[in-house]
């Protein structure tokens, strides 16, 4: 790795209740890359997503920041350090127009009366600054646009606050080939900004399209963060459904440094996410 | 990726939507109708079509004293109603509106009439009442999680009981204070009028050419100014032609004059005017229509939801406050039946004629206005015909559920258009 990553966690442990979704996870994320975070249907990654935009607090373990260890209990932490999330259900609201939604609950005043003109402006000014070409009118009400806008205005509300880190809770997964095309290209930009960018997606043509780096998680567990350019498709798949890959990924044995070796990809785990029996449990 | 990489400083040309031309203008209108999003048209063209039938129904609907009367009729219903809009623009019902004003005006009578308090002190109380019923009312909705359905049928039971209570079982409680019955029963002298409506149409005309400047300024799209001149003609020529048919003498006796634009007019269109630059121009009303739209994106964007909820329950029933006053000042005492029978039902009814939307998120206050006149006109016109209370209240409850019926289309309309 080339930077020093911007965002950086370490050893975070979540559980809701007798049910652990994170153990010891560590995470990191460097701006001007985009760093995928896959994973299997409930592996955890929206929650990871939560802990770290401070809807969820972390049970321990440590989040730094630009090199400061931080503490974000809650999502106002999180925008005060330019943590921006785009949810995977958008929460846009329909009967707003696309400035009203990029502002909302930010508005710019002047005195007590809201500055539509300035508003209009710096929407405007995200948005060509994304390239963004597709939308008619900033004016015209969400509810007009189709999903790739809408997740264009999104994303460019994410990014209209001088944001650093912006992460993306599966934001193609709606979308059709065109589309998820322009919304690809538009997190690239992103991170070709300087903006340290988390895509979540399940799809994995698209995370090799766009990433930089991609970070594994199975049943809760962070099995490896590599570099694209270093794994296959194929390594990525047995990763996130088998927690491990050849050399890759958790150790086959309780033993923590006893072997790296694992056993071959076709040993799968089929156990639920409550499982007991996974190795790292044991104390 | 095939995109250039350094896009900062690009020219700001993301809004490559064509100079809007009179034309695209009046299409772009057309365009939105037929999507579903009718906005005024229902409530204006039913306005003219009522007006129409009543005056060739009888002749007396036409005359300025009858015009003067809708004014006054109406103007109980239309507060209450503008406050209605608040709690329908979060998708949620105030059912004890009605009698919350009928509450308040107890209070109002209590104080000036029975313990000789000065007028603003009672008006001040009655309000302040309307205040603490709202933030009760939304309290139970938004904290104690109660839908407001339920909470508001408990208060308007309850409130009909405190309304008798307040009154001492008695059968009314007269107000004859000089300043709170000439809201209702006095006019304002014509030049007073006149010089209201002028300073009124050319501070709307000074607001609008203004903004229309300060948007061209800063190249932002706008409207033709064309449009924007349309817009100021039409409400010049209306409120002249309503301030010199108000001014006309409309007294049949000789020796008493009876001529002005009633002072609740004026009342009216200071709470219009306030309550839309609330819902327009600040961020507070930006947060209701948010709330409204989506909760949950709003809750995520940082909007104190629940306060908002509470608030919006506060502004309902002090305007029901001040409906309640208007009602006491016209009627000249307060009853138990103040602020009941079809008070509540011709309020919801005025608000969503007027074209806001039962499912929350949509409406105006002028809403309130439109569907108040379109009620008064209604109500107006078949008494004088003297129809039966039966026909009245049969035909009201016809045009309320029209006027749902038309909310409800046009929703089904703009969700099949607009998400494509
Ligand atoms: N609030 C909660 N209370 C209890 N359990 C939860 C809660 N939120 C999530 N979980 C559990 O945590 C696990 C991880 O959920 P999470 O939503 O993070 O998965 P995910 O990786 O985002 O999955 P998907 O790809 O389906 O979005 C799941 O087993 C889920 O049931
Ligand atoms: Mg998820």
């Amino acid at each position: 790795m080339s930077a020093t990553p911007l965002l950086e966690l370490r050893g975070i442990d979540k559980s809701f209740g007798p049910v652990q979704v994170l153990r010891n996870v560590d995470f990191s994320v460097t701006a001007g890359e985009v760093t995928a975070l896959v994973g299997d249907n409930g592996a955890g990654k929206s929650t990871l997503v939560k802990c770290i935009s401070g809807i969820y607090s972390i049970d321990s373990g440590e989040i730094v920041f630009d090199g400061r260890p931080v503490r974000i209990n809650s999502p106002r932490d999180a925008a005060a350090l330019g943590i921006e999330v785009v949810y995977q259900d958008l929460a846009l609201c329909d009967n707003l127009d696309i400035v009203q939604n990029m502002f909302l609950g930010r508005e710019k005043r002047s005195g007590l009366v809201l500055d539509e003109p300035t508003m209009e402006q710096m929407a405007a000014e995200t948005l060509a600054g994304l390239s963004v070409r597709t939308v008619k009118s900033l004016r015209q009400h969400v509810s007009s646009l189709s999903g790739g806008q809408r997740q264009t205005v999104a994303i460019a509300k994410a990014v209209l606050w001088n944001s650093r880190v912006v992460i993306l809770d599966e934001p193609t997964a709606a979308l059709g080939v065109a589309q998820t095309a322009q919304v690809l290209e538009l997190v690239r930009r992103l991170a070709d900004n300087g903006l340290a960018v988390v895509l979540i997606s399940h799809n994995m043509n698209d995370v090799f399209a766009v990433s930089d780096q991609i970070a594994m998680l199975y049943l809760g567990q962070m099995v490896a963060q590599l570099r694209t350019s270093e794994v296959t498709h194929a390594q990525v798949v047995e990763l996130i459904t088998a927690g491990r890959s050849g050399g890759l990924g958790l150790s086959g044995d309780n033993g923590d440094g006893a072997n790296g070796t694992g056993t071959s990809g076709a040993d799968r785990h089929d156990t639920p996410p409550t499982a007991t029996t996974e190795p790292g449990v044991d104390r | 990726m095939t995109a250039p990489t350094t896009t900062a400083a690009r020219p700001l040309d993301v809004p490559a939507a064509p100079v809007p031309t009179v034309g695209s203008h009046v299409r772009d209108y057309l365009a939105r109708v037929r999507g579903g999003d009718m906005g005024a048209l229902p409530a204006v063209l039913g306005l003219i079509v009522l007006c129409a039938i009543f005056s060739v129904l009888h002749d007396s609907f036409l005359t300025q004293g009858n015009f003067a009367n809708l004014f006054t009729q109406g103007a109980a219903v239309t507060v209450i109603a503008m406050g209605l809009v608040f709690v329908l623009l979060l998708g949620e019902i105030d059912l004890s509106a009605g009698f919350a004003s009928g509450v308040c005006a107890a209070v109002l009578a209590q104080l000036v009439t029975l313990r000789g308090f000065p007028w603003y002190v009672a008006v001040l109380a009655a309000i302040a009442t309307g205040a603490l019923i709202g933030f009760v009312l939304g309290f139970l909705v938004a904290k104690v999680g109660i839908p407001s359905f339920v909470v508001t049928l408990a208060a308007f039971l309850a409130f009909q009981g405190v309304v008798l209570l307040l009154i001492k079982g008695g059968t009314n409680v007269s107000v004859h204070d000089e300043v709170i019955r000439a809201i209702e029963i006095r006019n304002m002298p014509p030049w007073l009028g006149w010089a209201m409506a002028v300073v009124g149409i050319a501070g709307y005309a000074a607001v609008q050419l203004l903004r229309h400047r300060n948007r061209t300024a800063r190249g932002l799209v706008t409207e033709p100014l064309a449009v924007v001149w349309f817009r100021i003609g039409v409400l010049a020529v209306l409120v002249g032609t309503a301030v010199h048919i108000l001014n006309l003498e409309r007294s049949h006796n000789p020796l008493v004059s009876l001529r002005g634009v009633p002072i609740v007019v004026p009342i009216i269109v200071l709470l219009l005017v306030l309550w839309t630059f609330v819902l327009n121009r600040t961020a507070y009303g930006r947060h209701i229509y948010a709330v409204g739209g989506n909760r949950e994106a709003a809750r995520r964007a940082g909007i104190n939801v629940d306060r908002i909820r509470i608030s919006v329950f506060v502004i309902c029933s002090s305007m029901a406050a001040v409906g309640g006053i208007i009602a006491a000042s016209r009627g000249g005492s307060v009853d138990a039946n103040t602020g009941g029978s079809n008070v509540l039902l011709y309020a919801v009814g005025a608000a969503v004629i007027g074209g806001t939307s039962l499912f929350g998120g949509k409406g105006r206050v002028f809403d309130a206005v439109l569907g108040g006149a379109v009620i008064a006109v209604i109500d107006n016109g078949m008494a004088l015909m003297n129809v039966s209370s039966g026909v009245k209240y049969v035909f009201t409850g016809l045009v309320l559920l029209a006027a749902a019926s038309v909310d409800a289309v046009s929703r089904r309309r703009a969700t099949a258009t607009g998400n494509r």
